[in-house]
């Protein structure tokens, strides 16, 4: 690898260069005082950059699993990892089906769709959801609401986590009645209490957030899912410079997948619709771009089928294209195939 | 949040001064672009790129509530926790009270079937006192295409409140607070409302009616993506208005025909064929709100007033806490009334769908265009 490639300042790569030092082969060959001396830097900086070259050419020391590059894992531990993972319910079982059981932590999953299809209301049931405590299936985590647009109304969310209150009570006398279990703490405000709300009024406080992100989650290690609604809105009119706008959107995607991984938490990122010119007619396709389609792991396209409305998986790693209906009820998510109003508990 | 002077994050002064060389001096110049372009334009080291990059997001980004406390602070600052009721029962079961503040309501619907009339007879109640379920404050309401009649407020008024009407010297009182501004022209309407931003508060505004949002773009030169830039900026800014100073804000748009080549359909819908007839070209009426799908998706409350058959029909189409019902009414000297407080639930296509069959022939009420 050459050295030009390495994370540094331009005037310090400038040095290197002009030293001699082109390669990372010839940096790490050498001592730090001497890349000092012959470089015209500081003991401190050659010590950075022996530190970073080391680390990109990587070790050829093997680790304790037995990889052979650092920080590779296998695919055998990967799928037990993957099959541990816990998922969060939407409440709506055709749709968990067709998502593997639900909208999985540790990837970042974009949901788009039509005005008035539903995407803050998945994105309220999925906030309320997440708390659903370990004894009935849940994660018992907390939620972030990063709210772009003002669509988030607070009584909305207190219905639906009445409902879900009163859908878990539900379920507990059913369980006191043939077995011992415990009765049901949570009460719907606490579930308020544990959804923390972000008002983003600007592009910019969208990528300030997404950067302290980081540092907030770090201090509330509950919170189990982040839901930007929506991710386009501020993007889509105040961005003048196209280019730009696709990679300041593609750093954003970055730092969402590392906050997933690093965390265990899922990333919900609600988008808009926009109309495309594409094969001699105009199409419906997700705002934001073509280079933005390719940023975010799993996709969900919910549109309007005759009555209902469908969700349609457009992309993922694992899961086969599928489409399933779900309606929006008094009472959140629900199947719109089944009259039953009880949500199925796992 | 986004303007915030780099200066006074308390960075460290080697970076601050960096960054002022550079010409970096808000938020927004610092975040526009990626890290790594950052640090080439300030040539310092990616460790301290980030470390002065993760500062200056901390203290830009906007402060933490919980849900709980957002749901408290509404109930007890907001009278009437945030609505403005229509005197309409079903209309305001159905919105949880009302018209909600903080964000934008739209009314669309073919001419004549009474968008106007319901944006008067909003402003009326809102001017009223508490007591009466009113809002206790001024309104304005920017009327485009000279539709507002003060005669017929006054009537609508004395119709339905008589009781408050015909105390001395109310009529006068609350017909003055009703303020109408008449913009001339795009500019001259960006120029009132950016005014307005500053003056709310202090003026006790309690209500913004925008009737209509499609004349006046409708008379600028501008076409296709020009156009949409600007009316981008009007959304974002209307929008930002309402939250700041949490005040309904209703603005009534207009229909346009279709276009044949527009459709609303995703390209794997095609290939999907589940099975369901193509209802996309059966559709009986070739209406659709006007200003397009960026504002529509802007809105976040919208209801539609067309005419199927003869009837007018109120519906609310797009609502986050509200099913999709729908609810005949008639226009009275009184102003609208509702013919049934109990909705019909629509389904699918029927939601988005504007009707004006059966509607040439309820034009004029009382010779007055409505």
């Amino acid at each position: 690898m050459e050295a030009w490639r390495l994370p540094l300042s331009s005037s310090i790569r400038g040095k290197l260069i002009s030293a001699g030092y082109t390669s990372l082969s010839s940096i790490s060959s050498v001592s730090s005082s001497d890349l000092a001396r012959d470089a015209n830097i500081t003991e401190d900086e050659a010590f950075e950059i022996l530190k970073l070259a080391n680390q990109s050419s990587g070790s050829s020391s093997y680790n304790g699993s037995g990889s052979l590059i650092n920080g590779a894992k296998n695919a055998w531990d990967m799928l037990h990892e993957e099959e541990s993972l816990p998922r969060i319910t939407t409440s709506c079982s055709d749709l968990d089906n067709i998502l593997g059981g639900g909208i999985s932590c540790r990837d970042v999953t974009e949901i788009g769709g039509v005005p008035g299809i539903g995407k803050t209301q998945i994105g309220i049931q999925l906030s309320v959801n997440v708390q659903i405590p370990r004894e009935f299936g849940g994660l018992g985590g907390k939620a972030i609401y990063i709210d772009t647009e003002g669509s988030f109304m607070v009584e909305r969310a207190l219905q639906i986590a009445e409902a879900c209150v009163e859908d878990m009570e539900e379920y507990t006398g059913y369980m006191h009645k043939h077995f011992k279990a415990n009765q049901l703490q949570m009460k719907p405000k606490d579930i308020l209490e544990n959804i923390f709300y972000f008002r983003v009024c600007s592009y910019t406080e969208q990528i300030a957030l997404v950067n302290h992100l980081d540092k907030f989650i770090s201090e509330n290690k509950d919170v189990k899912v982040v839901i930007v609604d929506s991710i386009t809105f501020h993007f889509r009119q105040d961005f003048d410079d196209l280019v730009q706008r696709t990679r300041v959107l593609s750093e954003m995607a970055l730092k969402f997948m590392k906050l997933a991984k690093k965390f265990s938490l899922a990333v919900v990122l609600l988008n808009q619709v926009t109309t495309k010119y594409t094969e001699g007619s105009f199409q419906l396709a997700l705002a934001l771009g073509d280079s933005w389609s390719h940023s975010c792991t799993n996709r969900v396209i919910l549109y309007w089928n005759g009555d209902e409305r469908y969700a349609y998986i457009d992309k993922s790693p694992s899961l086969p294209s599928a489409s399933a209906s779900y309606t929006v009820t008094s009472r959140g998510l629900r199947n719109s195939s089944s009259s039953s109003k009880r949500v199925k508990m796992m | 949040m986004a303007n915030k002077l780099i200066g006074e994050m308390g960075l460290h002064t080697k970076i601050s001064n960096i960054f002022a060389a550079r010409n970096i001096i808000t938020a927004k110049d610092a975040l526009s672009m990626p890290e790594f372009e950052l640090m080439e334009l300030i040539d310092v080291g990616m460790k301290e790129t980030k470390s002065a990059v993760a500062l200056i997001s901390e203290a830009t980004s906007p402060p933490c509530q919980s849900a709980r406390s957002l749901l408290e602070r509404k109930v007890e600052n907001e009278h009437l926790s945030g609505h403005l009721p229509t005197h309409l029962k079903g209309l305001d079961e159905t919105l949880c009270g009302g018209i909600p503040c903080g964000v934008l309501t739209e009314l669309v619907g073919p001419p004549g079937i009474g968008k106007s009339q319901f944006c008067m007879k909003l402003a009326l109640s809102a001017s009223f006192p508490a007591a009466y379920g009113g809002l206790d404050g001024r309104v304005v309401y920017i009327d485009v295409e000279s539709k507002f009649s003060s005669r017929r407020v006054i009537e609508m008024g004395l119709e339905s409140f008589p009781e408050v009407f015909h105390l001395k010297g109310m009529a006068q009182e609350m017909a003055g607070r009703i303020l109408v501004l008449r913009p001339t022209s795009l500019a001259n309407f960006t120029e009132s409302i950016q005014e307005l931003k500053d003056s709310i508060l202090q003026n006790q505004v309690k209500l913004l009616v925008i009737d209509s949002m499609t004349a006046l773009l409708s008379g600028e030169n501008k076409q296709g993506a020009q156009r949409q830039h600007q009316l981008g900026w009007h959304i974002s800014f209307l929008k930002s208005l309402a939250e700041f100073s949490r005040i309904p804000i209703v603005v009534t748009n207009q229909v346009r025909s279709q276009n044949r080549d527009e459709t609303s359909q995703y390209s794997f819908q095609a290939t999907l064929k589940d099975g369901l007839q193509e209802h996309t070209k059966t559709y009986d009426s070739h209406l659709v709100a006007a200003l397009g799908i960026n504002w529509a998706h802007a809105v976040t409350i919208r209801l539609v007033l067309e005419a199927k058959s003869g009837q007018r029909i109120i519906k609310v189409a797009k609502s986050p806490m509200s099913p999709p019902l729908a609810f005949p009414f008639h226009i009275t000297s009184a102003g609208i009334s509702l013919l049934s407080d109990k909705g019909t639930e629509l389904k699918g296509p029927g939601i988005n769908t504007i009707h004006a069959r059966g509607h040439s022939d309820m034009i004029n009420f009382h010779g007055e265009c409505s």
